[in-house]
């Protein structure tokens, strides 16, 4: 019987005309073409040329055009960065502000996220319309705006801390009189604004993920566990968390990459490359490439760093949804 | 009483949300005294467009004025939502119509380079671009956004394409339509909506997009919107009212086109994970 059927099988694919199948066969690939060609010139190939060139000294743009040879300095470029007591700072400064800045966001965003399915539905519209109003600002905008509130003479935070009662702001800060004061100029105090900045242009998106998940979780298991004297912190811990938990996990992973590398705000809110002891793993590779003197090689070689960290994350994030898409 | 401290939360966030926005159109909407007084007032008392009327008219370098760097910021968006558009749905259909073998792996491709950090190919792409000698010109730029925008348009319009029931082709295969009609009278025009949404969010790419723009354009003339900004307005701190009115104008049309198109962009990126 297997036999017979087998045979039948093997009779009807000899009887589909040949040029038929093979049309069949390549034309996913044809269509594949374009956007395979576009993702291996402008993303993969530089990706393998930014290691490239990390192993090589490259300090003039004469090079980089192909007017002069190439040094090759092996791996050099590492050590040196490494061991550079400043590549410490920066590193730190990157992992820190990555860790307060995910930690925020996720927190700020599941609150909200929780708020806004807790509100009534006219209320909850306009909430969430508000929220996304940030979501959509541009980074470039959103941070001038920002610079704009902490300007050290006229900005509204000046006016604010010029407005509390002078026993008060003495009392607390030292000092009455606020005007002229550089909010940018301590590292530790830029940091905080940039967080308020990157947490305000991030935590909309967790905020609107988490209310998603939030509304495929049946509501009678809220109710239950409320029934049975849960209070919310239970409720969340209980049954809201471990049933959003995939949700949770690709969030954390994506606003663990995005803080990781962000450029626009900082750039911005510093004013440019100048503000070194703020410097963060993306922007340093930045500056020490295209602020003079160029040095290719060694920002190269930072590029290669930060790509490897996120490497380790984003292989967390692909094996998620990978999973998930099994699942579902 | 728990309502009301719920709404009250509610007010609070939306104004946390909601504010920055606010001043950047209230500030520009003021006339300087206003924005330089001691006490700030909440609300514009004297409302003006002078700073628009300012950077509409004026030169922002002699010879360039504000309508040049929108001229081109618009050149280069609306070229790469184009190309991105047309090469994206092409691989959609690819993915979501035929099984193949090196489909998972093109899929698994596509949100592994989702995720390559754009700011460390910055170093690389400067070397391609010398060497194609595109070096200060605005295709240097579409180039590279075309890059960027590919691999979230495909992942997607994918959506949108799957969802296009197959037995609308089959019935017009059966009725004699070729492959590349089917394509074009059957599965496109039902596509478009999906491809409007897709060519929005390339658009935004394009048109937010700073360090490239920066880097790989040095004539002046040639800036788009987002890097004459930073470079006039970023070193001036005393031009506010300017500042703010050019910073509402670049991201109006950005506002708008993703309030447009926000569901599409949770439902892409955390792709399945609350299906049920």
């Amino acid at each position: 019987m297997s036999t017979l059927t087998e045979r039948t099988r093997t009779d009807a694919a000899r009887k589909t005309p040949a040029r038929r199948r093979s049309r069949v066969d390549r034309l996913p690939y044809l269509l594949l073409l374009p956007c395979l060609v576009v993702i291996g010139v402008l993303l993969l190939w530089p990706l393998g040329q930014v290691v490239t060139m990390s192993f090589f000294r490259l300090d003039n743009v004469r090079q980089l055009r192909g007017d002069r040879e190439w040094p090759f300095v092996g791996l050099a470029n590492y050590p040196q960065i490494l061991g550079d007591p400043f590549f410490r700072t920066v590193l730190r400064n990157t992992v820190l502000f990555a860790a307060a800045n995910v930690l925020l966001t996720m927190v700020l965003g599941t609150l909200v996220g929780l708020l806004l399915h807790r509100l009534g539905r006219k209320m909850a519209t306009f909430v969430a319309g508000c929220v996304m109003l940030a979501w959509a600002t541009p980074a470039l905008t959103g941070t001038i705006v920002w610079k704009w509130i902490f300007d050290d003479t006229s900005g509204l935070v000046t006016w604010a801390f010029n407005a509390l009662p002078d026993g008060l702001s003495q009392a607390l800060f030292g000092r009455t009189d606020w005007s002229g004061y550089g909010w940018f100029n301590s590292p530790l105090l830029f940091f905080a604004i940039l967080t308020l900045v990157v947490v305000w242009h991030s935590f909309p998106f967790i905020a609107v993920s988490v209310l998603a998940g939030l509304k495929s979780v049946p509501s009678e298991l809220h109710e239950a566990a409320r029934v049975d004297g849960a209070g919310p912190w239970t409720v969340f811990w209980k049954i809201t968390f471990p049933l959003l938990r995939p949700v949770f996990g690709i969030l954390v992973v994506l606003s663990t990459i995005w803080d990781f590398k962000v450029f626009t705000q900082q750039f911005v809110l510093a004013g440019g490359t100048q503000d070194r002891p703020t410097f963060m793993l993306a922007i340093y590779s930045y500056a020490e490439a295209f602020s003079p003197p160029p040095r290719y090689g060694v920002g190269s070689a930072i590029a290669v760093i930060l790509t490897l960290i996120l490497l380790l994350v984003t292989g967390l994030y692909v094996r998620m949804v990978l999973r998930q898409e099994d699942e579902s | 009483m728990k309502k009301v401290a719920l709404n009250g939360a509610g007010l609070l966030v939306a104004l946390f949300a909601v504010f920055p926005v606010y001043w950047m159109v209230a500030t520009s909407l003021k006339p300087n005294r206003e924005i330089f007084s001691a006490t700030p007032r909440p609300v514009p008392a004297h409302p003006t467009l002078e700073h628009y009327r300012e950077i509409l008219t004026g030169n922002l370098i002699p010879g360039v004025t504000f309508g040049d760097f929108l001229f081109n910021s618009v050149l280069v968006a609306v070229s790469t939502v184009v190309l991105s558009g047309l090469v994206a749905l092409l691989a959609a259909t690819a993915v979501a119509r035929f099984r193949f073998r090196l489909r998972t792996t093109f899929l698994i491709l596509l949100l592994v380079v989702q995720m390559i950090p754009l700011e460390a190919l910055v170093i690389p792409l400067f070397l391609m671009i010398q060497r194609l000698g595109l070096y200060n010109t605005l295709p240097s730029l579409i180039l590279t956004y075309l890059g960027f925008s590919l691999p979230f348009a495909v992942w997607m319009l994918r959506g949108f394409v799957a969802a296009v029931p197959k037995e609308l082709e089959e019935a017009a295969a059966i009725d004699g339509a070729s492959r590349s009609q089917i394509f074009r009278k059957v599965l496109f025009p039902l596509v478009a909506p999906g491809l409007v949404a897709t060519s929005i969010f390339s658009f935004i790419t394009a048109w937010n997009e700073l360090i490239f723009a920066l880097t790989f354009v040095n004539d002046q003339s040639r800036y788009t919107l987002p890097v004459a900004m930073t470079f006039f307005f970023g070193r001036d701190d005393t031009a506010w009212g300017s500042v703010m009115a050019a910073s509402t104008l670049f991201t109006l049309p950005v506002i708008v086109f993703f309030l447009l198109v926000q569901r599409r962009m949770v439902s892409g990126l955390v792709a399945g994970a609350v299906k049920g």
